[in-house]
């Protein structure tokens, strides 16, 4: 049958190495949900448009939607998951809790990752960089105000103090 | 300040909360999907099963293998979970199609065709009311009110008033929950069937499934998984998807888990209603209203769903916070061959309020009035009765609001600042502010919540802590974090202590649905007062001082429950002394208590381009007791922001009864960028109901920002505006005629 036949794709994911078999027009969401099952990474929307699949393809934030897997060969990736054992989350997962920054919390994961780019491609966004920067993720619940503050609040930490804690 | 913090907020930061789609199951589970209608209206004559694919490895499902009864239990009978010949919107399920691998699926579906007779169907309110096509059992009208004080007719006929005429209209809106519509269902000969979902009101779902399985009560179990938004897409959608689901694992003997992709759960689950009002006003010369008739007309689509109280809700709420002898108020739900309208945040009042509120900046201008000025001589205030015979009893004062709205955001100077920078020609940018003054009553309308009966239970626990069993669900809006302040300030307790029971309707009572502003103020308040008995119970058998210490309670319920059986407290909903509704006269307390507000927008519309963008916003709300300052901020500003969607973004795009955009890339939400920022000022005046006087407050956002927007469009571009969502090119039309 058609349907059988899988591709094997070799990848490092939160900095561990998984071999996967796939069909081959399964995408770098299915295998992180479906055959990892790191289910932190949400299904929004699956065109590209939501955000809640971000992830960190070798460093930088991509929709795993939209990332077919045979592309995702050879990659390094960085989910929720792996993210959230990093030193420089703490930072952040305080200032989403503290100032609201999740209610529903379908869309936060990907606002995390979104906010983490944030940080390490940036030193001291303003405001306005800050509303640029996650514009590619959706929020229905928040009306984004609040995830705004959370990460205006997550970078006036950090700035205070380097090691973000 | 660290207590008051979301209490499932770090499991939903770090990814780990498990939604319906992320949960894993013990047993093998198979995947379902509903074979769906391709026109908006036909006879189905056939179903044909493509001999090439071995149909022995699906689970298929028609009406004939329906046990129970084919009808979503809701207010009326008339919807089926599949259509049995008549169809009667595009979408329409027909039959239900399971198989253990998804693709298999997807291609068995793909062999599966219908034949269908098609019908003319009947697509807009106008239609539905000519009567052409006769579409929903005897008449197309699924519901009508009229509300009627003094004589309209004489005012409009006496001559010594100006007279403004004028048609609205609003749009249908997404609910657009980030987590689409999902559940798993399980049936067991033994146990029943068991419904796992992302839903608001289990035993909405409770109740539908022992109508559709034709099993007893204890049979049927719903358990609700962490939800990823609501906004009322999730209060009857859950009923039809958990049906097909749960009929398809009734015949299977498996697991069945659907889940909608955005495309579906976009052209086939609920929308907001879309509406045409028609006002007509007689007013002297300082803008005072002498008379007032307002025509509301509801898109209900295919079937009755909750069109009858959605309808009531805006006929309710469609003529404000103002007072009026003559006032008359015809509202009437039509059925067309859309998809079923449904629940949608502000539940009709945000389509009715956008009418009136924009009318009233409409009759300033042909007055040479301000909005100001239109509002402040019609205000209702306390002691006043409303045109449905509300006698207002609290403290009404929307000068008082209006004023303090205004200093915040320096309204006067910026009104002045915005026409000196709007006189440059050469500058395609014009800036408008723009605000609307509106209610929103907390709770089922009339008797809703005398019928609900809503129940709440706490008990104290062998390991010393208190937990609260309500069917309450937490949608994102922050329950589990309210019930756990309310119980935890009650008894004195650490929040740690207080343990929110998990929403399984073989564990909870009935709290009645998460809807309608009511989870704090209705549900919190048994909530208290089941938190209240049981600290009267420890005092009273000596096992707590009156003076007790927070840190003893643990110990003493350890001691009582090491000498009794159970410390458990049961409390229901009792209506408050002095309110009353007459269901018969469609009269009397419509709601216990409301939320006053005021809300203002500034924008700036590129005269060139036609965008407009909302720069500044504040939304200034008397809610009596705020629970938690961080939460109720976050629901406000969230609402607001959805409402500005309804204004400026969301356009349901049908063709022929299908919704064409039903996706994200082409249905546009407000995203970060588009977002202004919003000032939150609460006011806690009235403290009369609710735990600590809290009112509702879930829906009351969406109410205000439509209205505002566009009255601050219609300032800073002259050029009046009557319906939304207003895109660019409406604008341009608008500006251009």
């Amino acid at each position: 049958m058609e349907f059988n036949n899988h591709i094997t794709i070799t990848l490092t994911i939160n900095g561990e190495q998984q071999q996967v078999s796939v069909p081959p027009m399964a995408r770098l969401l299915d295998i992180i949900r479906n055959k990892l099952e790191l289910t932190g990474t949400k299904e929004g929307c699956g065109a590209g448009e939501c955000g809640a699949c971000a992830v960190l393809l070798d460093g930088k934030m991509v929709n795993s939607c939209l990332i077919p897997a045979i592309q995702a060969n050879g990659s390094s990736v960085y989910t929720i998951e792996g993210l959230a054992q990093k030193e420089e989350f703490n930072c952040l997962e305080h200032s989403f809790h503290k100032k609201g920054g999740t209610q529903c919390g379908f869309c936060t994961p990907g606002m995390l990752i979104a906010s983490y780019q944030l940080i390490k491609d940036k030193s001291s966004p303003n405001r306005e960089e800050i509303r640029q920067a996650m514009a590619g993720n959706l929020c229905r619940c928040t009306g984004h105000q609040k995830i705004i503050d959370s990460v205006a609040d997550a970078i006036e930490q950090l700035t205070k103090s380097p090691e973000g804690q | 300040m660290q207590e008051k913090l979301r209490r499932e907020g770090l499991a939903k930061i770090r990814g780990e909360t498990k939604y319906i789609d992320d949960q894993s199951w013990p047993h093998q589970v198979i995947f379902g999907m509903a074979i769906r209608s391709p026109v908006a209206r036909g006879t189905l004559t056939a179903i044909e099963f493509d001999q090439q694919i071995d149909w022995s490895d699906f689970c298929i499902v028609t009406p004939q293998d329906i046990p129970g009864k084919n009808r979503i239990k809701m207010i009326e009978d008339d919807w089926p979970y599949l259509a049995e010949d008549q169809i009667n919107h595009y979408g329409e399920p027909i039959l239900l199609l399971a198989h253990p691998d998804r693709q298999q699926l997807q291609r068995g579906a793909a062999h599966i065709t219908l034949q269908i007779d098609p019908l003319p169907p009947v697509l807009t309110i106008e239609e539905s009311l000519s009567e052409q096509e006769i579409i929903w059992q005897k008449g197309n009208t699924f519901k009508s009110y009229q509300i009627k004080r003094g004589t309209t007719e004489s005012i409009f006929s006496s001559g010594d008033y100006q007279i403004f005429e004028q048609e609205y209209r609003t749009g249908a809106q997404e609910q657009l929950y980030l987590e689409p519509n999902g559940v798993v269902a399980t049936f067991d000969p033994e146990l029943g069937v068991t419904i796992y979902g992302s839903l608001q009101c289990p035993y909405y779902v409770d109740g539908a499934m022992a109508t559709l399985l034709n099993l007893e009560k204890d049979k049927v179990r719903i358990v609700q998984s962490p939800t990823g938004g609501g906004f009322g897409g999730k209060e009857d959608y859950p009923s039809i998807l958990a049906g097909h689901a749960a009929l398809l694992a009734l015949h299977s003997k498996q697991a069945v888990k659907m889940i909608y992709d955005r495309k579906e759960d976009m052209a086939v689950t609920t929308k907001r209603h879309p509406s045409r009002t028609k006002i007509k006003s007689a007013h002297d010369k300082d803008g005072k209203i002498a008379a007032i008739q307002i025509e509301f007309i509801l898109d209900g689509g295919a079937y009755a769903t909750l069109s009858e109280v959605v309808l009531s809700r805006g006929a309710l709420h469609c003529f404000g916070p103002y007072f009026c002898q003559h006032v008359q108020i015809d509202a009437k739900a039509v059925a067309t061959n859309h998809p079923p309208n449904g629940a949608f945040r502000g539940f009709g009042a945000p389509q009715s309020i956008f009418a009136m509120e924009r009318h009233l900046d409409l009759v300033a201008a042909k007055l040479k009035l301000t909005p100001e000025e239109v509002r402040r001589v019609n205000f209702i205030t306390k002691g006043q009765s409303s045109c449905f015979g509300q006698t207002f009893r609290e403290r009404v004062d929307y000068h008082a609001l209006m004023d303090i709205v205004f200093e915040q955001s320096d309204f006067h100077n910026k009104q002045q600042a915005f026409q000196k920078y709007n006189a440059d020609p050469s500058n395609p940018v014009k800036k408008g502010i723009g605000f609307a003054t509106f209610l929103h009553g907390s709770g089922f309308t009339g008797s809703g919540e005398d019928y609900l009966a809503s129940r709440c239970t706490i008990t104290a626990r062998q390991d010393g802590k208190v937990e609260v069993l309500a069917s309450s669900t937490e949608i994102g809006q922050g329950k589990d974090t309210i019930f756990t302040q309310i119980v935890a300030q009650e008894l004195k307790l650490p929040h740690h202590q207080v343990v929110i029971a998990p929403v399984d309707t073989s564990i909870v009572p009935d709290s009645g649905p998460t809807v309608a502003s009511r989870t704090t103020m209705i549900v919190g308040n048994l909530v208290k007062q089941a938190a209240a008995k049981l600290r009267d119970q420890l005092i009273e058998t000596k096992f707590l001082a009156s003076n007790y210490q927070p840190t003893q309670v643990a110990g003493a319920i350890k001691n009582y429950l090491a000498q009794h059986d159970t410390l458990t407290i049961n409390t229901q909903y009792q209506r408050p002394e002095g309110v009353a509704w007459d269901d018969q006269s469609y009269s009397g307390d419509a709601y216990a208590t409301y939320a006053w507000a005021v809300y203002l927008a500034e924008v700036e519309v590129d005269t060139l381009t036609y965008q407009t963008r909302v720069t500044n916003f504040y939304a200034l709300q008397e809610v009596g007791k705020v629970v938690n300052q961080i939460l109720a901020q976050g629901q406000i500003e969230g609402g607001v922001v959805q409402g500005i969607g309804h204004a400026l973004y969301e356009h349901v795009l049908h063709q022929d009864g299908r919704m064409i955009n039903n996706h994200l890339t082409d249905y546009i939400i407000p995203t970060s960028i588009d977002t202004p920022p919003i000032k939150v000022i609460f006011e806690e005046w009235n403290r009369q109901y609710g735990p600590d006087g809290a009112k509702g407050i879930g829906e009351l956002p969406m109410d205000g920002p439509a209205p505002a927007v566009i009255n601050a469009v219609v300032n800073a571009v002259g050029s009046q505006v009557y319906a939304i969502p207003m895109l660019p090119e409406n604008l341009m039309e608008a500006m251009q005629s």
